[in-house]
């Protein structure tokens, strides 16, 4: 295909679509990118077909922006087909980069999943024993769907990743910089995160802090939540400390605290490990007893220490037998 | 020797999708199978978090439609906690569901149904997407699709905070409620949408009703089918998006069903196939009878036509001349003509923005009761909303500690699998001669059949433009002996 | 053969390293199992530690500071205090058992004491068996 213009793709995997809005959300600049760039597959929007991507040259492909976690048999196939047509790939938004919110499921297991969805919720067909098959066979015909894998895993686990672009979604304005960095030729070394700041979220989060003395931690539903001070501070729990600014700051601004979308600060290898950290160094006790009982409000912290991230941490997953 | 042709995978939706067709020995259509590959898990994984994170994590099922599983959650949330919630906060959320909906339907009508109608259903795929259409009607026209979309769009931040992941919901209440100011500036922005929605009203007139070929296809194409109806309606029989009753109508009209929320496991169940991911509702009391068309049919819709189906009147004037100019176009009500479904998101949202500036009335509105302290611990909740593609259904249950014990969902598209599944056949039967290999004109039609209702696989999925690049391969004995590309 | 259970211990430099020497000198046997590893102050123990030596496969992992009010640098350990409940709650989440992370506080005189919880930690593992995070890993190996 003879164009100078760019030759681009965006594609999901373990998505919600979410990640593409983001991109949409960038209202008339994706004119701007369509003059400026053939966007050779993007399932949400436009034209093109995995078979159209099969059949391109290695590298054909400027950029490939990929995202979504890594949870069945075609995810995989996508994810190392669009490596090797693409010259840049970059992991976009919190499940590409760090597993997402699907990486939950790495606390659960397969057949947990499976048993739950098809044969064992209040509204299932009474008596119902089929569960989806990679292969089943229907009046003579052999019908196939992608095999869901035991874990969920990032991009960088399946393929080698060029750039990152953390948050759940990317913030809109984000989006724009990273695309004109492209197309400026313009980019940080290889394995950079782009599209976020190098600092905690609370550097750029509004609310007033001070010091922080906790005796005891509630959930949000439970006490009047002061508009102006720091969340956390106020003892409810907030990523804020252990997660990387970029976002905003849209959450806390508005009255609910920061779950870590946008991932772990630079340098960080497990930011649920940071978030533990951050958040016992608040606590206001020398006493082993009163410690355990101020712990008591916490519960579920894997689930809120890894909430977007548990494919990238240390564990990656439950190892309960 | 019969051959098989495998449409796969359905780009632009939301996921994945791919359609196998199997034709017997004299090439007509024996069998038709419309399989969805995905599967994450929420039911399962959100079990063992504080009750009062759901509504966060359940919005990542679904990037397009967050808003519809932030409303649902909340509310079985709400349920959980005795069922609460601060009036204010109600009325609250409700405008910021209409907000909401509304910028859903212009997405959906101008990037996805637009294209096949401004363009045509057989113009060239490489214009048939939302790119082709602003460039066909002009920028200005674009520009004003686009910016109507945006207002919506910062409606909803300014009342909840974000307009996508929605943050906003928590057990009693929302985290924030309206200031003077930014009731100010949602003011103008919500009479520029009610404004939007009339002139889509007129562009769906010149463009499609003033074409006697797409009233041809709407009314007398294959797109068509006998069975039923659901969705939320309020005391009046009208369509309420946020709460109400679910009614069940036949495609005769006659109420099959009304229930509350909490009943709603005596009316629905979900039928397992093991050729996809996606399971297949229908109404419980009648048994499963398989894909099936008929007044004795277990299966139904939910989508915005059978909204309006369901429904005796809408709640709001503008909308109700709509909704009666739609249904004497049509000749009947209910209509089982499919795809008047893009006509039916134009109705509503003309009700969402007529609401929306009832809301922005309301004196109250600017209130700061926006919550109330939960008190106890229930234990179970059920929230029912409509979602731009269908009634949805969350169920949860939680221990003593508030933290969720089980999670059910029905989500939008699924109630719509079944249809989907005998109208993609229907529509492959009827324009597949037999014999013959079907060419490009051909696969958009089968298309447009799963296209009229928005379907949203990672809800299920989602479809933005026009065109769906296919690939037919016509195989004779296990050969490949003819491939038609469309757009790829 | 039986299960020989390795044991990951970080001992402060001030009270719980010289009391672990202190077990040395005095010739006490105690179980090899241990791998000491001697920071300056039990607070420099993060998260990450611990649960990377989990990760990597360890069955236990064993933190040992000064006596509250003891600490060489006043307060150190009392953050290790308040870090270590939590991180044994949330590696239950995990699946590991509570009883694989101890946290033990230990004086430069106390070598005996060193001893018997060395002695006492590597029976408990031996009980409970190999780290659950082996078995996950193996179980890995192979098809997705």
């Amino acid at each position: 295909m003879a164009s100078d213009k760019l030759q681009i793709a965006l594609y999901w995997a373990a998505a919600c679509g979410g990640c593409d809005v983001a991109v949409l959300d960038t209202d008339e600049f994706i004119l701007d990118v369509a003059a400026a760039a053939d966007i050779r597959l993007w399932p949400i929007a436009v034209d093109g077909k995995y078979a159209d991507i099969e059949a391109m040259e290695d590298g054909e492909l400027d950029l490939t922006i990929f995202n979504g976690a890594v949870r069945n048999s075609e995810n995989e196939h996508l994810a190392k087909l669009l490596r090797a047509k693409s010259k840049l790939l970059v992991a976009f938004g919190s499940c590409a980069h760090l597993g997402g919110i699907p990486g939950l499921a790495n606390l659960t297991s397969r057949d947990e999943i499976l048993s739950t969805a098809y044969l064992h919720n209040p509204t299932i067909e009474r008596g119902n024993k089929t569960l989806p098959l990679p292969e089943s066979g229907v009046n003579g015909s052999t019908l196939t769907i992608p095999g869901f894998y035991k874990h969920v895993y990032k991009l960088d686990d399946i393929v080698p990743v060029d750039y990152y672009v953390p948050g759940c979604p990317p913030a809109a304005d984000q989006v724009k910089a990273v695309l004109q960095a492209v197309v400026a030729g313009d980019l940080p070394a290889v394995g950079s995160v782009v599209g976020a700041s190098d600092r905690a979220l609370c550097e750029d989060c509004a609310r007033v802090k001070s010091e922080k003395r906790i005796k005891h931690f509630y959930r949000p539903w439970q006490i009047m939540i002061d508009p102006e001070a720091c969340l956390l501070e106020q003892g409810i729990l907030c990523a804020g400390p252990a997660t990387r600014s970029g976002c905003g700051a849209r959450c806390p601004s508005s009255g609910i605290p920061c779950r870590g979308c946008y991932g772990p600060l630079p340098g960080v290898v497990d930011q649920g490990a940071k978030l533990l950290s951050a958040v016992v160094s608040v606590i206001d006790s020398t006493d082993p007893a009163e410690i355990e009982r101020i712990v008591d409000g916490l519960p579920d912290f894997v689930g809120f220490a890894y909430r977007f991230g548990m494919p990238a941490s240390l564990l990656q997953r439950s190892v309960r037998q | 020797m019969s051959r098989k042709i495998s449409i796969d995978p359905i780009t632009r939706l939301e996921g994945h999708g791919k359609i196998e067709i199997f034709l017997d020995d004299d090439g007509a259509v024996e069998d038709c199978y419309f399989q969805i590959p995905e599967l994450r898990g929420f039911e399962r994984f959100v079990v063992g978090r504080p009750i009062e994170e759901l509504p966060r994590l359940v919005t990542r099922i679904c990037g397009v439609c967050p808003a519809s599983h932030h409303m649902a959650s909340a509310k079985a949330v709400d349920g959980c906690f005795g069922g609460e919630v601060a009036p204010l906060a109600v009325k609250l959320r409700r405008m910021y569901y209409n907000a909401h909906y509304i910028h859903s339907h212009i997405a959906h009508f101008y990037a996805l149904a637009a294209p096949d109608f401004v363009l045509g259903p057989d113009a060239d795929p490489a214009i048939r997407n939302v790119l082709g259409v602003v460039a066909k009607v002009g920028l200005e026209i674009g520009g004003a699709v686009i910016a109507s979309r945006s207002k919506a769009q910062e409606i909803q931040r300014i009342i909840g905070g974000r307009s996508t992941q929605d943050i906003w919901c928590i057990p009693g209440g929302v985290a924030k409620g309206l200031k003077l100011e930014e009731l100010l500036e949602i003011r103008p922005m919500v009479a520029d949408l009610l404004e939007f929605t009339q002139f889509s009203l007129q562009l769906f007139r010149d463009i499609v009703l003033a074409n006697p070929t797409y009233l041809d296809v709407i009314a007398n194409g294959p797109y068509t089918l006998d069975v039923h109806n659901m969705g939320l309606v309020d005391g009046n029989n009208a369509p309420d998006f946020y709460d109400g009753q679910v009614r069940v109508v036949d495609f005769e009209g006659k109420e099959l069903h009304r229930y509350e929320a909490g009943d709603y496991a005596e009316y629905v169940a979900e039928h397992v196939e093991p050729w996809t991911y996606l399971k297949f509702p229908y109404l419980k009391q009648r048994g499963w009878k398989g894909f099936k068309e008929g007044i004795d049919t277990s299966i139904y819709c939910a989508t915005p036509l059978a909204r309006l189906n369901v429904a005796d009147r809408m709640a709001t004037p503008r909308a109700q001349e709509a909704f009666e100019e739609m249904f004497a176009t049509l000749g009947a009500h209910p209509s089982r003509l499919l795809l008047a479904q893009h006509w039916a998101r134009l109705v509503e949202m003309v009700q969402n923005a007529e609401t929306l500036q009832m809301y922005c009335d309301d004196p109250e509105i600017i209130g700061d009761q926006f919550r109330v302290i939960p008190q106890r611990v229930t234990g179970e909740g059920i929230g029912i909303v409509e979602a731009m593609r269908g009634t949805l259904t969350h169920h949860y249950t939680c221990d003593a500690n508030a933290i969720c014990t089980s999670a059910n969902l029905i989500v939008g598209t699924t109630n719509n699998n079944a249809p989907i599944q005998m109208v993609t056949r229907k529509v492959a039967e009827t324009l597949i001669e037999p014999g013959t290999d079907p060419d490009q004109g051909i696969l958009n039609m089968i298309e447009m059949a799963f296209r009229a209702f928005d379907p949203c696989y990672s809800c299920a999925t989602h479809s933005m433009p026009g065109q769906m690049p296919l690939r037919v391969r016509v195989r004779r004995g296990g050969e490949v002996t003819h491939e038609f590309r469309r757009g790829c | 053969m039986t299960f020989e259970p390795k044991i990951v211990g970080f001992l402060c430099n001030w009270c719980s390293y010289s009391g672990a020497d202190l077990a040395g000198t005095s010739r006490i046997h105690y179980a090899p199992n241990i791998r000491v590893i001697r920071v300056m102050c039990s607070a420099r123990i993060d998260p990450t530690f611990v649960i990377k030596a989990l990760a990597d496969g360890a069955d236990g992992v064993l933190v040992c500071g000064c006596h509250p009010g003891d600490c060489h640098y006043s307060e150190g350990n009392y953050k290790t205090m308040r870090r270590m409940p939590l991180l044994k709650r949330m590696l239950a989440d995990f699946g590991i058992e509570e009883e694989r992370v101890r946290l033990e506080w230990v004086s430069a005189s106390e070598g005996k004491r060193f001893a018997d919880i060395v002695d006492d930690m590597t029976e408990r593992l031996r009980e409970l068996g190999p780290s659950p995070v082996k078995m996950a890993l193996a179980g890995d190996a192979g098809e997705r």
